[in-house]
């Protein structure tokens, strides 16, 4: 039997990456940041959220979010009552959001309108990592209430992150939260990014993630578009 | 588990590229970073649902795993021993600047020639 063996060289998720790219194209035109935050279920990703809108929308921002979740709209119909714009994208059993489904639920907003997007991932840890959404800034959430070595357990997410927050620092002290070890945590997977401690309870740290998630980056943080030599 | 739709976007990605649809596929060699946050076994296990029934569904799936390589500043291009501790393993400075690692592709697919029509692709 004569074989014969063909170069492809491509990128296993290219057709995600390429409507990535796209859509980052997209926001730039519209001069919209968007962040794409990613952390395990039960971080406190939607409560954080919800003060970051209402925060955002109360200063006049524009700021807008899509939430993805397995099941339910529950999210949604929490984080709209901050006044901003909500969208729910339900996965079914997926554990990940695509750049696709961005595409499709971005449908009919003016993104010129909007100074934020917050895309609020479903919560897991690995599955995310893999996947472009255009942001230009991805968020990765640890709270006190997890542990402090997570981001040795999943580095690749938090290596990937260009914004790192911990959330649910008011009851820090309860659960005897070590501050000094997770940040070394973090930084032993990610040397560089800005590291934001927040409680949406007491409001702690939602101004100055506001602030961070607005400024203008450079940072592309595309997971596969950077390849090898 | 997402290892299950990048093993379909594996298997649409390496029927795109034959030839003709009924070219059988002998096998498919994939380079997977230590970065990329994928499992092989789970990879494997999921590439197996994922090419029934199509032209892969005998092709043997051989993944080459690539180590993460950073750029330190001072000693250039060095390999890490895992993804937990980025400091260049020369000198400990931290080093986030990451050259290698992430790799998600297909290098190339191996075909039954005798299908391929002469060799004419």
């Amino acid at each position: 039997m004569s074989t014969r063996i063909v170069d492809l060289r491509k990128g296993i998720l290219e057709k995600n990456d390429l409507l990535a790219q796209s859509l980052r194209a997209q926001f730039a035109r519209a001069d919209v940041r968007v962040s794409n935050w990613v952390s395990s279920p039960g971080s406190g990703k939607t409560a954080l959220l919800e003060s970051l809108l209402t925060a955002a929308i109360s200063r006049g921002t524009a700021a807008a979010a899509l939430v993805g979740d397995c099941a339910t709209d529950n999210d949604a119909r929490r984080l709209e009552r901050s006044g901003a714009p909500v969208r729910q994208i339900v996965t079914e059993s997926m554990c990940h959001l695509e750049a696709d489904m961005i595409a499709e639920y971005l449908d009919g907003w003016r993104l010129a309108d909007l100074d934020l997007l917050v895309i609020e991932n479903v919560g897991n840890l690995v599955c995310p990592t893999a996947y472009d959404l255009g942001e230009d800034t991805r968020v990765a959430l640890l709270s006190v209430t997890e542990g402090e070595d997570k981001p040795a357990k999943y580095p690749q997410l938090f290596h990937s992150a260009d914004v790192v927050v911990i959330t649910k620092t008011d009851i820090a002290t309860a659960v005897e939260w070590d501050r000094d070890a997770a940040l070394a945590a973090i930084r032993a997977v990610n040397p560089a990014a800005p590291i934001v401690e927040t409680s949406s309870r007491t409001g702690d740290g939602v101004l100055e993630l506001l602030d961070l998630l607005l400024t203008p980056s450079s940072i592309t943080s595309s997971p596969q578009l950077q390849e090898a030599p | 588990m997402h290892e299950l739709s990048v093993a379909h976007a594996v298997v649409s990605t390496v029927i795109g590229a034959l030839p003709s649809p009924d070219t059988r596929v002998l096998q498919v060699r994939l380079r997977i970073g230590e970065l990329s946050g994928l499992v092989p076994q789970a990879l494997e296990f999921a590439y197996d649902v994922a090419a029934q029934g199509t032209p892969l569904a005998d092709a043997a799936l051989v993944i080459e795993r690539s180590p993460i390589v950073v750029d330190c500043p001072t000693c250039g291009r060095q390999e890490l021993a895992s993804a937990r501790d980025f400091r260049c393993p020369a000198c400990s400075v931290p080093c986030g600047n990451v050259v290698g690692g992430k790799e998600l592709e297909i290098i190339d697919i191996t075909l039954d020639d005798v299908l391929v029509g002469g060799g004419v692709a």
